[in-house]
């Protein structure tokens, strides 16, 4: 028997903050997202190792208080333990808070499963003075308790021995000796109704009847159901139980629901009383010395501030300067992929040139702003590992009532991009965690709002083409005003259509404030990171080609192109003139052999700037010279002749390009896309945008990355030089007097938008309803361009600057969020006369 | 008629007694835990919430007779931060009003 590999199941369960998540990691190896905030595990998570007997595979339950069935958590957790029957369970447990953690170890104990005890964070406790003795504690409770510490990976090897043996005991110890709470005055009504329920066969096979008994004693509803499912004579059980907290009620003045609580209370206070050795006389933590200042009533706002200032500061300002560095290497790479592409044709490229270099150029944009997201993520890592995550929300949730949201809507957003940066995507899976239904959905529907990393690009765009000398403020404007925007929408919602949703308290525990580790923020920050450039490479890619298609077809009309091509036609016909009698004539006769010279001659140069020294610059030199022995003097000229020659070539490039860019407008212009966005100046030029901004707008829709790779594609003036978009959208913005007063409407509108495919796809997962899916795509729509539209047509009307517009909209928006903020919530209404109600009777 | 732990929090407690609501004591001369000025301990009597509410603060802790130490209030004045034991809980004015308390 015991050659065979025995292949385990175990469960991971615990309260949360107790550090299961790492836990986890430090049992499977596997990587996962830890955070020190309460919610962030829901989904299961499942991994594995081998020990010298098999395989043995953990899976991470949700971190819950107790095994109730008031919330989602604890009911997955609970049906996981009832369902899979796992062969033992990992218990973790805060060294540090052992009393309440120990509620839970007794329910998981009532089930009756093999309990390990992974005493964790005893580092921690010890540094705070208390000094846990395992072996009595083992002893107490009858099961096996290893000190662990996940973060630094101590008690692995004695943890993972630990569940090997105790899966292997099982069964071996009689269940008369096996630890239980004893409930005093109540205990006799357990053991009748144990006995109950009993007399079903088969329940006693597959349910821990004692469990049950206190379950149905509690009154909850889940154990009513499994009785009224499994039992034979239900209704008879559970009028007996019915009786039974009755007449215990009328007995002993308290409910056998508290009552079992108390004493569960109590055995865990003697517990730690004999297992826990108080050596320090101080009791205060260390971080609630540190709360003292950073949570200080006047203090705390200012460094809330302070904190999201110095992302700011770090991730978009200098994270901005290191994209100087990135583009560089992303030109040459575009640079090098053109190489191999068939040459440029005289006016028009085939589409194995263009569409490459389209999804090239698409690609680069997005990724030319990683270093930003790279150092963003990592300073939110920090704030989620750190522990200040959870004093945001602590800070935060007096904001967050006033508008029917709740605390714990503060990761959600932040991970929708509070902080300028995020995605909505996991920001709505976030939403998972809240407990209260009206909170969670109106969360859902305002997540979108926030400043997600596909907004970025074109806000950092848009900024540093028009907002050069006030770029922190703007910044600073944009975040905090999606907040401000999602704090009305959503009080807007939760008091009209989310009116009469069930809501639930903000009970938060606060964590301890731990240190970061190094790999744990740059696993995370490369994590994140990855899953943006995954996104990149997929969905953008895919929506490039289809705007590809939707932006290039049908194409100029014959008799444009005809027309083009005639006076392409009459410019070689001007330059060959222009060298007859000259050395190069002969060589240029052909049409071939222009495009060819024209072809190197900006290959040439392109090379040339690219050439950072002046041995690089030779050596293009000399490999063109190679390469093009008789074209090479017309490159560089050094006699008067090919001089001259060269600048005739020069003004022949300048018009070819000319025509080119006419070309290409006007395909747009002919094209699917640009009818629609035409289609729909008339009612978007209220709000100041043109067709080529409708067009990146639409497109948009399917991935919010690509607008920004829409605009740079249709502000192509240029694209030949390799110069940045900013540079070509501003050339062109000083030609059609695009103001700033258009650049705010766009990034407002960009703010309120409705969100991308990905996102109203998690809206229809999370919220389960086709109908709120489709509210999130009309309802941002409409809202949003009638404010676009009242900014833009009043600010052009009183011609205001755009920064004055900007400081403007914000008091505005301010205000009209503190008069609502101001008035009451239905829902607490509600419940104040439901309790008063209660009182009287 | 709570005592106050520390003296030089006694300052700082009357700052912070904005904290608690402006109700009146209760009849049978209990409070509720949002009248407990901050630094000052009490002792839970009763739960007047039902249902999820009521549960989420037994597992939390809030199980009668249970000391609790009222720590501080955030900037707006809720929620409100208070020390069970060894560990820190945040709640909701509007919870704590359902908590009635006694004298620690």
């Amino acid at each position: 028997m015991s050659s065979e590999t025995k292949n385990i199941l175990i469960g991971l369960a615990g309260q949360q903050n107790a550090g299961k998540s790492t836990m986890f990691n430090m049992l499977t190896g596997a990587t996962q997202h830890i955070a020190n905030y309460p919610g962030v595990t829901i989904d299961k998570k499942v991994g594995s190792y081998r020990d010298d007997e098999g395989r043995v595979e953990i899976v991470d339950l949700p971190g819950t208080y107790s095994l109730t069935s008031y919330s989602l958590e604890e009911r997955v957790a609970r049906d996981f333990l009832l369902q899979e029957t796992p062969h033992a369970i990992v218990n973790v447990i805060d060294a540090s808070s052992l009393r309440r953690g120990l509620y839970f170890t007794f329910q998981v104990l009532e089930m009756s499963f093999p309990v390990v005890m992974a005493l964790n964070m005893v580092d921690v406790a010890e540094a705070n003075g208390r000094k846990v003795d395992h072996e009595k504690l083992s002893q107490l409770l009858g099961v096996k308790v290893i000190p662990t510490v996940g973060r630094k990976k101590r008690g692995k090897g004695e943890l993972r021995q630990a569940i090997r043996e105790t899966v292997n005991e099982k069964g071996s110890q009689d269940p008369g000796e096996r630890f239980q709470v004893f409930y005093e005055e109540l205990e006799e009504k357990v053991v009748a109704i144990t006995s109950l329920l009993g007399a079903s066969g088969t329940m006693s096979e597959t349910l821990p009847l004692r469990w049950l008994a206190v379950k149905l004693l509690e009154g909850d509803s889940e154990a009513r159901r499994i009785v009224q499912q499994q039992h034979q004579e239900a209704e008879a059980v559970l009028g007996s139980v019915d009786a039974a907290i009755q007449s215990f009620q009328d007995e002993m003045d308290i409910s056998p629901a508290d009552h079992i609580v108390s004493c569960r209370d109590r055995l865990a206070a003697s517990i730690v009383e004999q297992c826990v050795e108080v050596s320090a006389v101080h009791t205060v933590r260390t971080s609630e010395k540190i709360d003292r200042v950073l949570l200080h009533r006047g203090l705390a706002p200012i460094f809330l501030v302070l904190t999201v200032y110095l992302i700011y500061e770090l991730s978009i300002v200098q994270g901005y300067k290191l994209t100087f560095l990135t583009w560089p290497a992303l030109a040459w790479v575009r640079a090098t992929v053109a190489g191999f592409l068939p040459d440029p044709g005289l006016l028009q490229d085939t589409i194995l040139r263009t569409l490459p270099l389209w999804m090239m150029d698409s690609v680069n944009t997005l990724l030319n702003y990683v270093p930003v997201f790279l150092i963003l993520f990592a300073l939110i890592a920090i704030l989620e590992d750190s522990g200040y995550m959870a004093r945001i929300a602590f800070i935060l949730d007096r904001v967050f009532q006033s508008f029917g949201l709740h605390g714990q809507s503060t990761l959600p957003f932040i991970l929708g991009g509070v902080f300028t940066g995020g995605c909505a995507v996991p920001g709505i899976m976030a939403t998972k965690g809240i407990p209260d239904e009206r909170s969670r959905l109106a969360t859902i529907l305002t997540v979108p709002y926030m400043n997600c990393l596909a907004k970025i690009p074109l806000y950092t765009l848009l900024v540093n083409i028009y907002f050069t000398a006030h770029k922190s403020y703007v910044m600073l404007f944009i975040s905090t005003i999606t907040i401000i925007m999602a704090m009305i929408v959503a009080k807007l919602l939760t008091s009209t259509i989310l009116y009469g949703r069930e809501t639930a308290p903000f009970v938060m525990e606060m964590p301890n404030y731990h240190m970061p580790t190094m790999t744990g923020v740059l696993r995370r920050a490369f994590d994140r990171t990855w899953i943006y450039i995954k996104k990149v490479g997929t969905i953008v890619v895919a929506v490039a080609i289809c705007v590809y298609v939707l932006l290039q077809f049908p194409g100029l009309p014959e008799d444009r192109m005809a027309h083009y091509e005639q006076q392409m036609d009459g410019a070689i016909a001007g330059f060959q003139q222009d060298i007859q009698g000259t050395a190069y004539a002969d060589i240029l006769q052909h049409e071939d052999r222009i495009l060819q010279l024209l072809n190197i001659s900006a290959t040439y140069r392109e090379a040339k700037l690219a050439a950072s020294t002046q041995e690089a610059s030779r050596a293009v030199d000399v490999r063109y010279e190679a390469k093009h022995p008789e074209l090479f003097p017309l490159l560089r000229p050094r006699d008067a002749e090919a001089r001259s020659v060269s600048r005739s070539l020069r003004s022949l490039a300048n018009e070819r390009s000319n025509l080119r860019g006419q070309i290409r407008e006007e395909t747009i212009v002919h094209s699917y896309f640009g009818r629609v966005g035409r289609a729909l100046e008339p009612v978007t030029q209220y709000a100041g945008f043109d067709w080529k901004i409708n067009v990146a707008l639409i497109s948009s829709f399917a991935a919010r990355e690509s607008s920004v790779a829409t605009l740079g594609v249709l502000f192509q003036e240029g694209v030949d030089e390799n110069i940045t978009l900013e540079e070509r959208m501003e050339r062109e913005s000083e030609a059609g007097g695009r103001t700033p007063l258009h650049a705010l409407a766009l990034m407002l509108f960009f703010a309120l938008y409705p969100p991308c495919l990905a996102t109203t796809i998690m809206v229809k997962v999370q919220t389960g309803s086709y109908k709120w899916m489709l509210f999130s795509i009309a309802f941002p729509t409409v809202f949003g361009l009638a404010v676009v539209s009242g900014v833009f047509t009043l600010g052009s009307l009183f011609n205001v600057s755009g920064i004055q517009a900007m400081g403007i909209f914000y008091v505005a928006a301010l205000a009209t969020a503190i008069v609502l903020s101001l008035m009451e919530d239905p829902a607490w209404k509600r419940q104040r006369s439901n309790i008063v109600g209660t009182k009287e009777a | 008629m709570f005592h106050c732990f520390r003296r030089g929090q006694k300052k700082l407690s009357r700052e912070c007694s904005d904290c608690g609501s402006d109700k009146g004591m209760l009849k049978d001369g209990n409070q509720v835990l949002t009248q407990v000025p901050k630094g000052c301990r009490c002792r839970i009597r009763r739960h007047m919430a039902h249902g999820a509410i009521r549960q989420r603060l037994l597992d939390l802790g809030f199980v009668p007779n249970a000391e609790v130490e009222m720590v501080r209030c955030a900037t707006l004045g809720d929620p409100l931060e208070m020390r069970l034991g060894d560990y820190y809980v945040t709640l909701r004015k509007r919870e704590a009003d359902l908590i009635e308390v006694q004298d620690a």
